[in-house]
């Protein structure tokens, strides 16, 4: 297979019509360089079932752009059968998966299955996963992951969810997808602009910035109740939400004060503390993944650039200095490397720092990319960018090999944020 | 009984699966439904809008000066320019002879950039305009200095004669009443 491929992955869950239902589809434009081959069988036992379990791991597993599919030839396998470890071998598959469906007596579904080195003709392992039926691609999402980390020795990322905004006919809304873009739901409808969706690190609440109120207002709202609060309506602007590691605090960016600071705030709005002092822009708050610093954009040095201060406050350090624009700072979760957006001859891109090296490569081909979002395992990055005149998203590695765009067809999509792992 | 069970279930829905059997979950959720909210474990909220009307004449009449409500900037700037003294000062005469009414000054920018960034940005235009009106004698208490950033442009293009319209403050007003545009 060549390294540039295309996949459109057509909406599952498309039942009814409507943007509320916006459904995100992907294409993946780059790959990695060495991909491990791997099969997924057939898992016997109910057809249907079995179709969406292993599809949806076979989609998972190529889009991340580190497996190549192997072809199982039809062929159903389930995860106590003996196993040809040479002649998969010689067909060019270094692993493969096999499993079963079995329906439990309260008619929920178990699908279990078993991971085998062929190099080795080893078993690398196996699970059991019990679900509703409209939870099927779940399943196959967590067998994706269980996979996924057995072979890249990284944890998987296939269970998380994404945030987004999607601006179409004039409204916005903040939506909820799977990470492969399915299952999208809408959680705000509002025809004021929404920015800045962050994800509490328990992945139960978002942080965001509403502006229902003509003017940025920091709203706190719980998922699955639908129920939110504000959490900053100070005088003047209020914006700029990130969570502590611990998702007690938020640091913000108040104005009632003068120009735009940082400030920490509880989770409830109580316990409000500032944190800079300068005569400037300070904006873009993003707590270390330790929690003991804060990554801040700030106009002080003359030009908008990256540093960084105390999580309490205390005197700031510049990190970025190549270039007259370096915005956005996103530490990631491993606290290795830290995203940001970078001007570069006119071009908007994704920049990647090593922060043990302070050497900085820029990972994006697009040229108006916003808003970068790191997954929990550190290894892709969600930004908005845009094609066609039109926003999309963009999923890609932190080394720039693999690239993956996500879309809706009527409308734009931007400020994505990649939520935590499954819990 | 059945109160405390709805949270449950919804903690229920948004695991979705485990790895060892999980305990008694919702058998026979709906698949999909309109508002697509069951399936995923989240539940859809409409934000609420604001109503704005009930200001006098001369503050909408197009032939009052107070009906000019928006300041241009140029590119990377965030000072009053000379051209829009008059229309301060007509602003400023107002509220200080009107003390009942509030002002609510928007700062916008074009679309170049972070969004949050230019939030900021936007901030200083609000607060270039605060400064002129209050070195005239307007109250800070009649005054709030807000932005929008990027986010509502007067001109959705993507070119300069777009973002030259979009580098702008408007002011906003509300009566004594509560009765305004904000």
């Amino acid at each position: 297979m060549s390294l540039f491929f295309r996949l459109i992955f057509l909406p599952f869950f498309l039942l009814t019509a409507g943007f509320a239902h916006a459904q995100l589809s992907i294409e993946i434009t780059g790959a990695g360089a060495n991909r491990i081959p791997v099969t997924i069988v057939d898992f016997p036992g109910d057809p249907a079932a079995s179709r969406v379990i292993t599809s949806t791991v076979r989609a998972d597993l190529e889009r991340s752009g580190l497996f190549k599919l192997v072809d199982h030839s039809g062929l159903a396998l389930d995860e106590n059968a003996p196993i040809n470890h040479a002649d998969w071998k010689g067909r060019g598959a270094d692993a493969l998966a096999a499993g079963s469906i079995a329906r439990s007596a309260d008619g929920r579904m178990e699908a279990r299955f078993r991971l085998y080195d062929t190099q080795k003709g080893v078993s690398l392992g196996g699970a059991a996963y019990v679900t509703n039926a409209t939870q099927l691609r779940a399943a196959g999402h967590r067998i994706a992951d269980f996979i996924y980390e057995k072979l890249t020795g990284e944890k998987g990322v296939f269970s998380t969810r994404i945030a987004y905004v999607v601006k179409a006919r004039g409204q916005f809304l903040l939506q909820i997808a799977d990470s492969d873009g399915q299952n999208a739901a809408t959680a705000l409808t509002s025809t004021e602009p929404i920015i800045s969706p962050v994800w509490s690190p328990d992945g139960g609440r978002l942080a965001y910035v509403s502006f229902e109120k003509k003017k940025p207002v920091i709203y706190v709202h719980s998922l699955a109740s639908g129920q939110r609060h504000i959490v900053a309506n100070f005088k003047g602007s209020n914006s700029a939400p990130g969570w502590s590691p611990d998702g007690r605090k938020l640091a913000v960016v108040l104005s009632k004060d003068g120009f735009s600071q940082l400030y920490s705030v509880n989770a409830d709005g109580s316990g409000l503390q500032r944190i800079t002092s300068s005569s400037g822009i300070d904006t873009e708050p993003r707590y270390s993944a330790d929690g003991g610093t804060i990554y801040f954009t700030s106009d002080r040095g003359g030009s908008p650039q990256v540093y960084q201060i105390g999580a309490n406050g205390g005197d700031a350090r510049r990190v970025t200095y190549e270039g007259s624009y370096n915005v956005s700072p996103r530490p990631s979760p491993d606290g290795k490397s830290l995203a940001f957006i970078s001007r570069r001859e006119g071009r908007f891109q994704l920049a990647v720092m090593d922060l043990a090296s302070r050497q900085v490569q820029v990972v994006s081909d697009s040229n108006k990319d916003e808003s970068p979002s790191f997954a929990p395992n550190s290894r892709m990055i969600l930004i908005a960018t845009e094609v066609g005149g039109r926003g999309v998203l963009s999923a890609v590695s932190s080394d720039g090999r693999i690239k993956q765009r996500l879309s809706v067809a009527a409308g734009d999509v931007r400020e994505p944020a990649w939520g935590p792992y499954f819990q | 009984m059945k109160k405390l069970l709805i949270p449950a279930l919804l903690a229920a829905l948004l695991v979705g699966c485990s790895t060892t059997p999980l305990p008694e979950d919702s058998n026979g959720a709906p698949v999909e439904s309109r508002s697509g909210s069951s399936s995923t474990g989240v539940a859809p909220v409409t934000a609420g809008g604001l109503d704005s009307s009930g200001l006098p004449r001369e503050l909408t009449d197009p032939k009052s000066k107070l009906s000019q409500r928006s300041i241009y900037f140029d590119l990377d700037s965030y000072e009053v320019k000379g051209d829009y003294k008059d229309l301060v000062a007509a602003h400023a005469k107002y509220l200080v002879a009107n003390k009942g009414f509030k002002v609510l000054l928007q700062g916008n920018t074009d679309e170049r950039g972070s969004r949050e960034y230019n939030l900021a940005l936007g901030q200083k235009r609000a607060e270039a305009v605060k400064r002129s009106l209050t070195l005239l004698g307007v109250s800070e208490g009649q005054i709030e200095s807000v932005s929008l950033g990027e986010e509502k442009p007067k001109n959705p293009g993507h070119d300069e004669a777009a973002w030259s319209e979009n580098r702008r403050a408007d002011i906003l007003y509300k009566a004594a009443d509560g009765r305004g545009e904000f």
